[in-house]
């Protein structure tokens, strides 16, 4: 176990490495540079100027001798600064975690609570009118995009409750539980939403499998009523795919959902990446990506270690 | 049959669920009912007082929601004030971004500033003097100034101020504006003395900038870097600023204009969406908003909201710019051909719902052309049919550049243009690109034709010097040169009397219309919206925030 465990951490070097050169490449390929960005169309700076700004960013240096500065401060957990606020990348992007973090465990709570029961009802009760309704409304979550269910979401609450769950002043936990929670919510829930339906829909085809599986059949025969049946031996084994997709969703969550967090207001890590790349700050591009990609492994090795509790078949020995 | 039962559901469902797209995003009818309580036209001319000339006397419209105060102003609170853009930055000299102006300008003065009417009127100085000659101007600094970390202003750091900017290796955007200053002196701590190798009568209406604050020569050469840490002269200072997150400005207890401000602070939210700004205004939970979106602006005074909007025509215009350089706008006829083609009102109403006037190609209202005066302002279809045939009828086809939501409206006035030029026989595509790759392609001048949104100035010089004068920084992305419109700028440039300028200007104007190097659309409006209780604010069409100092709570 922890043999796997280490050489998972192991080979998170390598992915690394390989993301941060490719960002570092693709943020330079694309047109427009820091520079003109900064600058936009109002002015036009004299080359003299222009120089002296790619100085002052260390941007008049070449690309691998960039790159190896970027490593070299990176390896010791300095990932330069931004060019927007001047503040260090590193602060800016934890500053805007927490709030990802919450976001991404909320939808991911909320999903579950809704997908789970209603997946495994859809399953029991196969082609009930429970189970039309259960596929309807899954056909229905991953159908909405989330910026039109935001966006309804926000006009519902504001023109016919006079409440908003965020004007812009996001608060943290820390602050206020109870106001971070209400701000918290509806985005959570416009996330949720979709993912709940992805749940139902693994949860659903996979339970059905296993509740005519061999064992199964075993355990009925045994005399087991139906519901120890599905709760002690089935459940366990259908659960496997929905773990994966957890992982999966978390990983994306974690790297900021930035269509939510652009309707909702709300200053996560998409947000600043997003901005990051509009204005070409490459520190920060650079920073939230390798950072994303750092927690999508540790999530997904999360979600592997998770396969062998609940099914203790399953040995990484 | 529980399959069919399945599949007339989900179609039901789906149907249903259609109707509910369409249905539910309307907004009540969006009856306008834009708050007008005046309309002051002001027009002003020169007073010129012994040796006392103020450079720009330029007349403004604003229109204004603010009504008469009915109570004596009120101190403290805290403004909740919302916008779609966060600051890019903090050094007050290398910011572009309009959101980056809005913040900044309540933290920083410039020497100048301009009122209600564009006027430029005494800020950090005083009171000014030009030599009979025109070449030296005299500045002398109020006494009671002081930075936020509080040491004193003084001429020094004016002087220190102006050749940061004038070094080309900080990268000042308003470098250009100050090409003529040969030197400045400062003769004691309260007089700066600015000499000109040439007389330059738009050089105090270019230091009413943002980008020509005044910084502490003291705090910045002592190692604070302007890009990190705000220390300016203005009525509030950054309490806390995390980009996206936090903007909290405080007071500045000791600013300079007794009683001001009268807020105890701001605090900036960014809403990136401004439909959610004016959801949050109608919940209130916002005080006070920008809004740059017609769509949105014309939505937030309907329907009984009881929300004050004020608009004020903007010094910026929405233009189609031409690249004469291209083959197919190489012809004269062409060009002209282009712009009577075009109804500028179509494209106004199509494009930002009316929201705005046409406009000549200098925006300020003192010094905007007669449109009866300008080659094709009236649509003329059979002109731009006869011009085309006088050409030989060429085949034109070009592509149209828009950047993808800058401005908002730039994707439709783009395709309104397309589908006007369509009908007499000029085919047009339209290329939308993202914002940097737009801005990297724009300041190459690689573009046949774009739609953009280019920021105005209450001095034509100003406006005008960069683009058309063919040694102007932008001349570039113009692509257009005539030594008879660069004669004139160089006069315009040195003439101080309003009434000469204004006809230089004029003729400049006509010039350009005739030439069409561009095609010169429309200004739109800028909104400010607020609650009934917010007052004292007056919107300027530079789209300045300063009157956020005169703001006061009424609650």
């Amino acid at each position: 176990m922890q043999r796997f465990i280490l050489q998972r951490l192991i080979a998170l070097v390598p992915t690394l490495f390989g993301i941060s050169i490719i960002v570092f490449l693709v943020m330079r390929l694309i047109p427009g540079d820091t520079i003109s960005a900064m600058i936009g169309t109002q002015y036009k700076l004299t080359e003299v100027q222009a120089a002296a700004l790619r100085a002052y960013y260390g941007l008049d240096k070449s690309l691998p001798e960039q790159y190896w500065i970027w490593l070299t401060n990176a390896l010791q957990g300095n990932l330069g600064f931004s060019v927007r606020s001047g503040q260090p990348v590193l602060g800016e992007i934890l500053n805007r975690f927490p709030l990802t973090l919450e976001l991404a465990l909320g939808a991911v709570i909320i999903g579950l609570l809704i997908g789970l029961p209603v997946g495994i009802i859809s399953a029991i009760k196969r082609d009930s009118l429970i189970d039309l309704f259960g596929r309807l409304f899954s056909l229905v979550g991953l159908a909405l995009p989330n910026f039109w269910l935001g966006t309804l979401i926000i006009l519902g609450l504001s023109l016919y409750l006079g409440m908003l769950p965020n004007s812009g002043n996001y608060t943290e936990f820390t602050q206020n539980p109870l106001a971070n929670l209400q701000q918290i919510l509806f985005p959570a829930i416009t996330l949720g939403l979709a993912f709940s339906a992805s749940v139902m829909r693994a949860t659903r085809s996979s339970l059905l499998e296993e509740l005519f599986q061999d064992y199964a059949r075993t355990a009925r025969g045994k005399g087991l009523k139906e519901q120890t049946v599905i709760t002690v031996h089935c459940l366990k084994n259908a659960l496997i795919p929905v773990i994966t997709l957890v992982g999966v969703e978390m990983g994306y969550l974690l790297g900021g959902a930035i269509v939510v967090e652009e309707v909702y207001a709300l200053p996560g890590v998409g947000r600043l990446l997003l901005n990051g790349i509009s204005q070409r700050d490459y520190a920060i591009v650079q920073g939230a990506v390798v950072f994303i990609a750092f927690n999508f492994v540790i999530i997904n090795l999360l979600a592997d270690l998770a396969y062998a509790f609940v099914n203790p078949r399953i040995r990484y020995d | 049959m529980l399959r069919k039962i399945t599949l007339i559901v989900s179609v039901l469902a789906l149907s249903a669920l259609m109707l509910i797209a369409c249905a539910a995003p309307t907004a009540p009818a969006p009856v306008v009912q834009t708050k007008v309580v005046e309309q002051t036209r002001v027009v002003e001319q020169t007073k010129v007082v012994e040796k006392v000339v103020e450079a720009t006397k330029v007349v403004e419209r604003v229109v204004t929601a603010t009504p008469a105060p009915t109570a004596a102003p009120k101190s403290g609170g805290v403004l909740i004030a919302a916008r779609a853009a966060d600051m890019q930055g903090l050094d007050p000299h290398k910011q572009t971004a309009f959101a980056s102006f809005r913040v900044l300008e309540l933290i920083y003065d410039p020497l100048v500033t301009l009122d209600k009417d564009m006027k430029v009127v005494p800020h950090l100085a005083e009171a000014w003097k030009w030599s009979e000659d025109g070449k030296t101007l005299t500045m002398t600094l109020r006494k009671n100034v002081k930075f936020h970390n509080g040491d004193p202003m003084t001429s020094d750091d004016v002087k220190f101020s102006f050749e940061r900017i004038l070094d080309e290796k900080t990268g000042a955007a308003a470098r250009a504006n100050y090409a003529l200053i040969e030197k400045i002196e400062t003769p004691d701590a309260n007089t700066v003395v600015f000499t000109l190798k040439t007389a330059n009568g738009a050089l105090p209406a270019a230091m009413t900038s943002l980008n020509s604050a005044i910084l502490s020569k003291k705090a910045v050469s002592g190692g604070q870097d302007p890009a990190k840490t705000a220390n300016g002269t203005g009525a509030f200072k950054i309490a806390d600023w995390q980009p996206d997150k936090i903007l909290k400005l405080d007071a500045n207890k000791d600013y300079w204009i007794p009683g001001q401000p009268r807020l105890a602070g701001i605090e900036f939210r960014t809403i990136p969406d401004e439909a959610s700004i004016l959801a949050g205004l109608r919940a209130k939970t916002i005080d006070w908003a920008l809004i740059n979106d017609p769509r949105v602006g014309i939505r937030a005074g309907a329907g009984g909201s009881g929300l004050t909007v004020t608009r004020a025509p903007a010094l910026a215009y929405h233009v189609l710019q031409l690249n004469a350089s291209r083959p197919m706008f190489k012809d004269l006829k062409v060009r002209q051909a282009v712009s009577c083609a075009i109804d500028r009102q179509e494209t106004l109403d199509v494009a930002s719902l009316g929201e705005g006037e046409v406009t000549s190609p200098a925006t300020p209202p003192f010094y905007r052309a007669a449109l009866k005066d300008l080659l094709c302002y009236t649509k003329d279809v059979d002109k731009a049919k006869k011009l085309l045939a006088d050409a030989g009828n060429p085949t034109v086809k070009f592509k149209i550049m828009a950047a993808n939501a800058e401005p908002p409206t730039a994707l439709a006035e783009a395709q309104n243009i397309q589908a006007q030029l369509k009908k007499i026989g000029i085919e047009s595509e339209i290329e939308s690109l993202e914002l940097g790759v737009y801005v990297d392609r724009w300041l190459k001048g690689d573009f046949d034709a774009t739609v953009a949104l280019n920021g105005g100035n209450p001095d034509p010089d100003i406006m005008f010097f960069r683009y058309w004068h063919s040694t102007g920084n932008l001349n570039l992305v113009a692509n257009y040169k005539d030594p008879e419109i660069d004669k004139l700028l160089e006069q315009g440039r040195v003439t101080a009397d309003p009434a000469k300028r204004k006809e230089i200007y004029d003729n400049i104007q006509k010039k350009l219309a005739d030439a069409v190097p561009w095609v010169w659309l429309y200004v739109g409006y800028e909104y400010r919206v607020m609650q009934p209780y917010v007052k004292g604010f007056v919107p300027l069409a530079n789209g300045a925030n300063t009157y956020l100092r005169e703001t006061w709570l009424d609650k």
